[in-house]
């Protein structure tokens, strides 16, 4: 039955983390929702899509504009035991509350000396390349894995949108679940094929902190994570026949898996870094820093980094382009690292 | 409804903290000499000490069961206290030992006490909303428990206290807000600050009853708290309630005050303990005897509290890796 449902049904992102949710909640009375909008509108990017439907407005919570009161009121709540999944819509609107995330949920276990637990998820839009400029694109998943405390996952498909959401829900520490806006397969923005996949209908886990290798190949490692991991393999299958791409997709930055990122650069010793976040002090930084801190021996030359520019986002879709990650560059920075 | 048996209860908890306060502020402070260094000693780090707040902590607990819960703010000690969080253990982990409440994490703005569900931190404000959302998990659960936000009165310009407000009015969650009005933000007067005489005001923009205590009164306290309690326990949502107190010593210990010239004297002249003393002892509710005995007892409760924490392990380096993940 698992096998028929995953070969043959095929969901968006969007509908695959809202029934992850509504499974969770099934099973557990202390799951609830809140945020803005995620009420009968059913989340601005349709992450809690049909929920109001079924729990109600009991456990399905609409709140006003207020990010600080709701997000710390989810706190409060999961430090009595519940397990609230909270919606901060834009993870840009992180600047209006960022002191019950930076300050709070990250740091009550540890300050407690590990008696006090924050079973929290707070699940955010990330991601640009529709033209929303400078408040309403970025990424920000190196900003909140630079703090000790929280873990930050970013999924790039629905199967493991589904089952990431069900591990965070589940997991005993703050989650931030950061759903890039090109991977919920919306009507209302450009189609990307992989965004829609096999889903199973029941429930499953995929672990917080594992790395899947998304692609296999032996000349180059292409490490990413969320919507550029779809770049990614797009350049991977165009490559094959030519070089041997593999695509290893982080699905978590923190805590990071750099067992896998380790493996994958021992294997080719070629390394390649796609983030959509911004370039300097993040990801593709502490990728590379994984590496040499072992051995930088084992690459074969320099490490190609298509990362975010150190720009505010852009809104003309010219600028716009020029600093994201697109398969064009991605292409050329595995060219580059194959001189070596 | 507050009869001599609670009065004295009421003066046993105040002098109970004065005592633990006075006894924090002596080790803070014996071995920082010659040279000040505010990370150096048995107690390093930065020392805010509730000496005048008494009334609020001992009004306000008195309400309270080990369900409720209270966020405190950055001055902590005597919230914790009243509430009934374990002295021993508070004390060890303003020590800085294994055996604190945080294993040596927290320090003194960093207390968490579950079973008392007590906790605070030291980000003005910022524990508001998280004392919505305990009180929001015992209303889901059906429990009539309540939580209590405590913050000084700096904290009521914060958009966290406006929104904690909003939402619990809102909702109708089993929250009462405290502000403590000290007079004082570090050394920013209220009247600097604020342009309401009084904060208790400011929650009628909330649709959500307030009371302003004077006096310092903790008899006052205790009446306002009861009502609020009362009232959150019934389901009838939210209160504010603000006291005008007292802050007798600085912000934080080595605070030398200039800003409040004339004020602190004044101020000392407000010192509830021996005001209260003084008024139990000419109703005939106290005399010298019972009050040295009370002293005496306060003080063989702190100095073991103390003995506790001295004696206790140091943590290993290493520990400091631990817990940053459950």
């Amino acid at each position: 039955m698992t096998a028929t449902t995953a070969d043959t049904r095929r969901v968006t992102t969007a509908k695959a983390i809202s029934e992850a949710i509504a499974l969770e909640m099934r099973a557990d009375p202390e799951v609830f929702v809140m945020g803005e909008d995620v009420g009968p509108y059913g989340g601005i990017f349709g992450s809690t899509g049909g929920l109001w439907d079924e729990f109600g407005a009991e456990r399905i919570i609409d709140t006003p504009i207020s990010e600080t009161g709701f997000i710390g009121a989810g706190i409060g709540a999961a430090v009595e035991g519940m397990r609230p999944v909270v919606e901060l819509m834009f993870v840009d609107f992180f600047g209006v509350c960022m002191d019950q995330i930076y300050n709070h949920m990250a740091k009550i276990h540890y300050e407690s000396g590990g008696n006090v637990k924050v079973p929290l998820v707070l699940m955010m839009a990330v991601g640009g390349g529709y033209s929303d400029a400078a408040q309403h694109s970025q990424c920000l998943w190196g900003t909140f894995a630079h703090m000790p405390g929280l873990k930050v996952v970013a999924p790039s498909n629905p199967y493991d949108a589904k089952g990431l959401m069900a591990s965070a829900i589940r997991d005993d520490n703050p989650v931030l679940f950061l759903f890039h806006k090109g991977v919920m397969g919306l009507p209302w923005m450009a189609k990307n094929p992989r965004s829609i996949g096999p889903v199973p209908e029941e429930a499953y886990t995929v672990p917080i902190g594992k790395a899947a290798v998304a692609h296999e190949g032996s000349d180059v490692t292409v490490v990413s994570v969320s919507m550029s991991v779809q770049h990614c393999l797009d350049v991977a299958e165009a490559l094959e026949g030519t070089t041997s791409v593999e695509v290893l997709d982080l699905r978590t930055i923190a805590p990071l898996d750099r067992d896998a990122i380790l493996a994958s650069v021992g294997k080719t010793g070629r390394l390649v870094i796609v983030d959509e976040d911004y370039k300097s002090f993040g990801m593709s930084g502490e990728v590379v820093a994984t590496i040499t801190d072992r051995d930088p021996r084992m690459l074969k030359g320099p490490v190609q980094r298509v990362a975010y520019p150190d720009i505010p986002v852009p809104y003309s879709r010219i600028l716009e382009y020029e600093a994201l990650p697109t398969r064009d560059k991605i292409q050329r920075a595995i060219e580059e690292v194959m001189k070596f | 409804m507050v009869d001599n048996n609670m009065r004295l209860g009421f003066y046993k908890e105040m002098v109970r903290i004065r005592t633990y306060e006075e006894a924090i502020r002596r080790d803070y402070h014996a071995d920082k000499a010659p040279a000040w260094d505010i990370g150096a000693g048995l107690i390093p780090g930065e020392m805010h000490l509730s000496a005048g707040q008494e009334p609020v902590a001992v009004g306000l607990c008195a309400n309270l069961v080990q369900g409720d819960a209270i966020t405190a703010p950055h001055r902590p000690h005597h919230l914790a206290l009243a509430k009934g969080v374990d002295m021993k253990a508070m004390t060890a982990e303003i020590f800085g030992r294994t055996t604190g409440l945080g294993k040596g994490k927290g320090g003194h703005m960093h207390l968490f006490a579950p079973e008392q569900h007590f906790s605070c931190s030291g980000i003005i404000a910022e524990g508001f909303p998280v004392a919505v959302g305990q009180a929001m998990a015992f209303k889901r659960r059906g429990t009539d428990n309540v939580a209590v936000a405590v913050a000084g009165d700096g904290a009521v310009n914060q958009g966290a206290f406006h929104e904690a407000l909003n939402l619990a009015s809102l909702w109708t969650i089993p929250v009462i807000f405290v502000i403590e009005d000290n007079d004082w933000a570090i050394s920013v007067h209220r009247d600097t600050s604020t342009p309401v005489k009084h904060n208790a005001d400011r929650a009628a923009a909330y649709g959500m009853p307030a009371k302003r205590v004077e006096g310092n009164d903790v008899e006052a306290m205790y009446a306002a708290s009861k009502e609020a309690v009362e009232r959150a326990r019934a389901g009838g949502g939210p209160s504010f309630i603000e006291i005008h107190t007292v802050r007798l010593w600085g912000h934080f210990e080595g605070d030398a005050q200039a800003y409040r010239g004339d004020e602190l004297a004044e101020a000392e002249s407000r010192d509830p303990v021996p005001m209260y003393a003084e008024k139990l002892t000419n109703a005939g509710i106290l005399d010298a005897a019972t009050d040295a005995a009370i002293k005496q007892q306060a003080s063989d409760e702190v100095e073991a509290a103390i003995e506790f924490a001295k004696s206790s392990p140091q943590p290993d380096p290493s520990d400091a890796y631990l817990h940053v993940f459950a």
